[in-house]
């Protein structure tokens, strides 16, 4: 789990200024590096009171992973749905199908809106007042229930699994 | 013979890139209703820009002036995006209470 | 090969962005048009990657950067005052 200390505030926050940094001025040259490794203690904490609570990671690995099969079912999301676009328009079957979030944690709920909106035929629509249902629209499906099975053990699991 | 590869890599990022993000846009303009015409572009286009996106950085990154990995942030930066301004679109469409094709199965009240 | 995929890229790209703008015209609702839209600048970006390896600069990569940021701040603006009727609350 990675945790925060006075001062590393937000260790997350960090490296991700810090690898953005880099990127940035495109170069790994000492001086680039000193001034993001500056630039990633300096930002978190001057702007500590902005953020309100910090996301809790239990297993960072498991969220590289996680990333890694996200990264790879975008690529097979998007042969699927270059399939039905291609396919006459007419033969598909879209719904709208509520699904019950068993996720409490924002980050992990805002985290699973959007991977559902990257894979398969699925767009997140809505949320309800009480975070516990989404609305998801899907392009072309034959059994919803499936689906939203197919859903939680997939994506939902893994991130209660990182987040709670 | 290694940079006929690396060529061939380029261009081929280049073209499937090209191709995803053509296949989106035609999605937008062929599918019946606003949330199918939504699958398009978030999904199809956003993959079809990191694809040339991942040309450019191979492009770039083998001509001598070492590495160059800046484009993947603009990739990182759509990646993230594009969910949020979908499911906002989604949204105002609910909202607006925008025509749907009828065969859509279930209702979208929440 | 990069000399031919270059020009076809090109070709490809800006059929989608007459395909986007066929859809900003025909509507027929706002959030089909705001649509439209935001795939017009994610395309424009795939199009200023596409310029700077035809010209072979790198010069082009904060123009797309900046395109980038403006899209999405933009596609947010735009549907946040369809939604609540202003946008700074």
């Amino acid at each position: 789990m990675i945790r925060s200390s006075r001062f590393l505030p937000h260790p997350l926050l960090s490296l991700t200024l810090f690898i953005v940094w880099l990127l940035l001025v495109n170069s790994l040259s000492a001086g680039s590096m000193l001034l993001a490794l500056v630039l990633a203690v300096l930002v978190p904490m001057f702007s500590h009171r902005f953020w309100p609570d910090h996301p809790r990671i239990h297993r960072p690995l498991q969220l590289m992973a996680y990333g890694l099969r996200l990264l790879r079912d975008i690529g097979i999301a998007n042969l699927h749905v270059a399939r039905l676009i291609l396919r006459s328009p007419a033969r598909l079957r879209p719904a709208f199908i509520h699904m019950s979030l068993d996720l409490r944690d924002d980050t992990a709920i805002t985290l699973l809106a959007s991977t559902v909106s990257l894979t398969p035929g699925t767009v997140s629509a809505d949320i309800s007042l009480d975070r516990r249902t989404l609305l998801i629209h899907v392009l072309d499906v034959d059994d919803p229930d499936a689906l939203i099975a197919d859903i939680k053990q997939r994506y939902e699991a893994p991130l209660k699994e990182i987040f709670e | 013979m290694i940079e006929t590869v690396i060529e061939f890599l380029v261009a081929l990022f280049l073209l499937i890139g090209a191709a995803f993000a053509f296949v989106g846009s035609l999605g937008l303009a062929r599918l019946p209703d606003f949330y199918m015409r939504l699958h398009g572009p978030t999904k199809a286009t956003t993959l079809g820009v990191g694809g040339m996106i991942l040309g450019s950085v191979l492009y770039f990154s083998t001509r001598g002036d070492g590495l160059s990995l800046h484009e993947l942030l603009v990739s990182l930066f759509l990646f993230i995006t594009a969910p949020v301004s979908a499911h906002m679109l989604a949204k105002a469409a609910l909202h607006l209470r925008v025509r749907i094709v009828e065969r859509t199965r279930g209702n979208p009240d929440v | 090969m990069i000399a031919l995929a270059v020009p076809v890229a090109f070709a490809l790209m800006a059929l989608a962005l007459l395909l986007n703008l066929w859809r900003v015209v025909r509507g027929p609702d706002l959030p089909d048009r705001i649509l439209a839209l935001d795939t017009m600048y994610v395309n424009s970006i795939a199009l200023l990657v596409l310029f700077g390896i035809y010209l072979d600069t790198m010069i082009y990569f904060e123009a797309a950067l900046l395109i980038a940021m403006m899209g999405f701040v933009g596609t947010v603006a735009i549907v946040k005052y369809l939604l609540r009727g202003d946008i700074i609350e």
